[in-house]
């Protein structure tokens, strides 16, 4: 398990963002990725997911494998109930997690998401706060090795955070990877924390 | 056997989405029926030249039902960010549009189909004709679902969309709405239509293996804004 | 192939061929640039060559039409210019095709260049169209089956340069209306026989007076020489947009700089 980046150029409307970017990212390693406003972290990021093609330069990943990926906007919907979007993020994961696919998964991790209770909820009732940690929990549903997020701790409160950086330190433990912006400190230390600063 | 699984599930949300939501359900079909009724009130009551005119208003109507319904097809999904889950997803993207094309084709045109046979009573329309409309309806909508999908799925992350999705998709329709509404006027002199209504099935058949692909790249060139 | 490798869940392709090597070099802006820029002057000698003949052919030399007299003679701007408006689609369509599957910058260029020469081409067919309606029919629209085919047509370029206008990212935009004018290519043949369908069923046998079963050669190779100029129009219309295009999107490049700088110096 193994990311590879090589020559990676984006623009945006005629702007360049970066260019002749390259880095590897090895299996239990993370990856911050810094700059300010407007240096292309997002676009960076939508490009790692494949959501974005880049200009010049490519994206190699060993395995034909799903990410799982979190970007500014939730990707709940306000009109079903928190168990039924954890459900369609199951779904979503893609085939082995169907068949492991049951309501008692999803209760537990609810409740490890510290959102017992409000299963049979609809999310457009939430907190921000609330609705990121129903938007996490696709994290723990997922078997994907590597995940990449946009601001992951956006709304959430100390407690989330906390919750937050655990289910990444147990992610990466296990040797899956990361790749994620933040502009709150990230409290893991050590050898297997890359840091990339995009100056545009 | 998984990809069945997932289709059904898209299928489901989406339909359970709509349920809860229930404009969705209704403004398409109170708008079928509003621009139906204006007709009579700006063209007079006369009911030989109604019953001439209603299997053009039928599709006129449907056409303009249909455009105004898909216009929220990938909306939501695209400003709640599940558009996005849904272009990563390991699952075949043409499949899971599709599920959403048929759940949105379900709530937003079968209603239009269920309240036909009342309209076209209105126009004067007798009973083997409005067999055949519904025929014609029921092979055409699905079609109007999946290429206007194809311009929802180009226009969905811009702001002001409506004007640009007409211009883009009401070209589209002109082959339905001619043979659509050929189809109900002859059978209205009593004439098979047999022809018409395999043009009709063939364009369901064409749009239905290739909208799918259209509406999945659009989609990803719409994300990736 | 660059589309490829560069999506994360796939694997790059090391080796690409001879032919996509080859594809690409032809691709390269600069060389395109410079290349136009050098078949330019002469495509303008062979368009005034072919404008002059074909006029001259088609305004003095055909013989009067027996039944329609001088007013035919609008033919020869008029069906170069319905010609074209097809034309000038199925170009778009599959330069849209290469741009997409091949990832293509200098198709996506194409492309988009010929939506606004296609749009005018298709005003110009129906303009004359119905100029050529009012001594025909007396009257100037007529739902004739070509006539409203052409229409629809307009509409079809229409939605491509809207479309193209309203995304703001350029590539993005590209990639968009790459993906209408291929659905566009799948159903023009659907609505124009749909078109004529409708038309004959409901007009009865109308004669369409734009085909004629035979045409005399001295009407007809003025006819040719005019098609011919309208081809060699668009594609020196085309080449000016492309490079225009070209200019516009490569303006931070080294090489725009210094044609900017032998320019201006």
């Amino acid at each position: 398990m193994r990311l590879d980046v090589v020559g990676l150029h984006c623009t945006r409307g005629y702007r360049s963002l970066f260019s002749e970017l390259a880095f590897t990212l090895e299996a239990g390693q993370l990856l911050l990725v810094e700059g300010h406003n407007g240096s292309g972290k997002t676009t960076l990021l939508k490009t790692l997911a494949g959501l974005r093609e880049p200009d010049a330069g490519q994206v190699l990943w060993e395995q034909q494998q799903p990410i799982v990926w979190l970007g500014h906007s939730n990707g709940i919907k306000d009109d079903l109930t928190a168990l039924e979007n954890l459900q369609m993020m199951q779904v979503m994961a893609g085939a082995d997690s169907l068949l492991r696919r049951d309501a008692k998964s999803c209760i537990s991790t609810l409740e490890r998401m510290g959102l017992a209770g409000n299963g049979h909820r609809f999310p457009r009732h939430f907190s921000a706060g609330m609705k990121r940690r129903l938007a996490l929990c696709r994290l723990l549903l997922s078997s994907a090795c590597l995940w990449i997020l946009d601001e992951p701790q956006a709304a959430l409160d100390k407690a989330g955070i906390q919750l937050f950086e655990a289910l990444l330190a147990e992610h990466l433990a296990q040797g899956g990877s990361a790749i994620m912006t933040s502009h709150h400190h990230v409290g893991l230390q050590g050898s297997h924390i890359q840091r990339l600063l995009l100056a545009a | 056997m998984h990809i069945a699984k997932a289709f059904l599930s898209v299928l489901k949300r989406d339909v359970t989405v709509a349920f809860r939501h229930r404009n969705e359900i209704f403004n398409p079909l109170l708008f079928f029926s509003l621009v139906t009724l204006l007709f009579p009130l700006g063209i007079g009551p006369s009911p030989k030249l109604l019953q001439t005119i209603a299997p053009g208003i039928l599709w006129v109507a449907a056409l303009l039902a249909a455009l105004l319904a898909a216009d929220n097809l990938f909306r939501s999904d695209y400003e709640d960010g599940t558009l996005e889950q849904l272009v990563l997803s390991p699952q075949p993207l043409s499949l899971m549009v599709t599920a959403k094309v048929l759940a949105h084709w379900l709530v937003s045109a079968v209603p239009l189909l269920l309240l036909t046979p009342l309209l076209a009573v209105s126009f004067g329309l007798d009973a083997p004709t409005i067999g055949v409309a519904l025929l014609t309806l029921l092979l055409g909508t699905p079609v109007l679902s999946f290429v206007g999908a194809i311009g929802v799925a180009l226009t969905v992350s811009l702001k002001r969309s409506g004007m640009l999705l007409a211009l883009l998709v009401l070209p589209l329709y002109v082959p339905v709405l001619i043979f659509g509404s050929n189809a109900i006027d002859t059978a209205a002199s009593g004439l098979p239509v047999n022809g018409q209504l395999y043009l009709l099935a063939a364009m369901l058949v064409l749009a239905v293996t290739l909208a799918p692909l259209a509406i999945a790249a659009a989609l990803k060139m719409s994300v990736s804004q | 192939m660059n589309s490829n490798a560069s999506h994360v869940n796939s694997v790059a392709m090391k080796n690409p061929g001879f032919f996509t090597r080859w594809f690409h070099r032809m691709a390269s802006p600069v060389w395109f640039y410079q290349i136009s820029g050098k078949l330019l002057p002469w495509l303008w000698v062979l368009f005034a060559v072919l404008l002059v003949t074909g006029l001259y052919g088609g305004l003095v030399t055909a013989p009067a039409d027996y039944q329609q007299g001088d007013s035919f003679r609008i033919i020869y701007v008029h069906v170069p210019a319905a010609w074209m408006s097809m034309f000038v689609y199925m170009v778009m369509a599959v330069s849209g095709a290469i741009a997409l599957i091949w990832r293509m910058k200098l198709a996506e260029m194409v492309m988009v260049s010929c939506a606004p020469i296609g749009a005018g081409f298709t005003f110009i067919a129906l303009v004359t169209g119905s100029l050529w309606g009012k001594p025909m029919w007396g009257a100037w629209w007529v739902w004739d089956a070509r006539l409203t085919a052409e229409l629809i047509l307009l509409f079809l370029y229409l939605g491509v340069i809207g479309l193209y206008s309203a995304i703001e990212d350029k590539r993005m935009a590209s990639r968009a209306v790459a993906i209408l004018a291929l659905v566009g290519i799948v159903n023009i043949p659907i609505i124009h026989y749909s078109v004529e369908w409708w038309n004959t069923l409901h007009q009865g046998a109308t004669v369409t007076k734009f085909d004629k079963p035979s045409i005399h050669i001295d009407m007809l190779i003025p006819l040719l020489l005019m098609a011919g100029a309208f081809k060699v129009f668009f594609a020196i219309s085309l080449l000016l947009r492309t490079r225009n295009e070209l200019l516009e999107r490569e303006l931070p490049r080294q090489w725009v700089k210094q044609l900017v700088e032998e320019k201006d110096g």
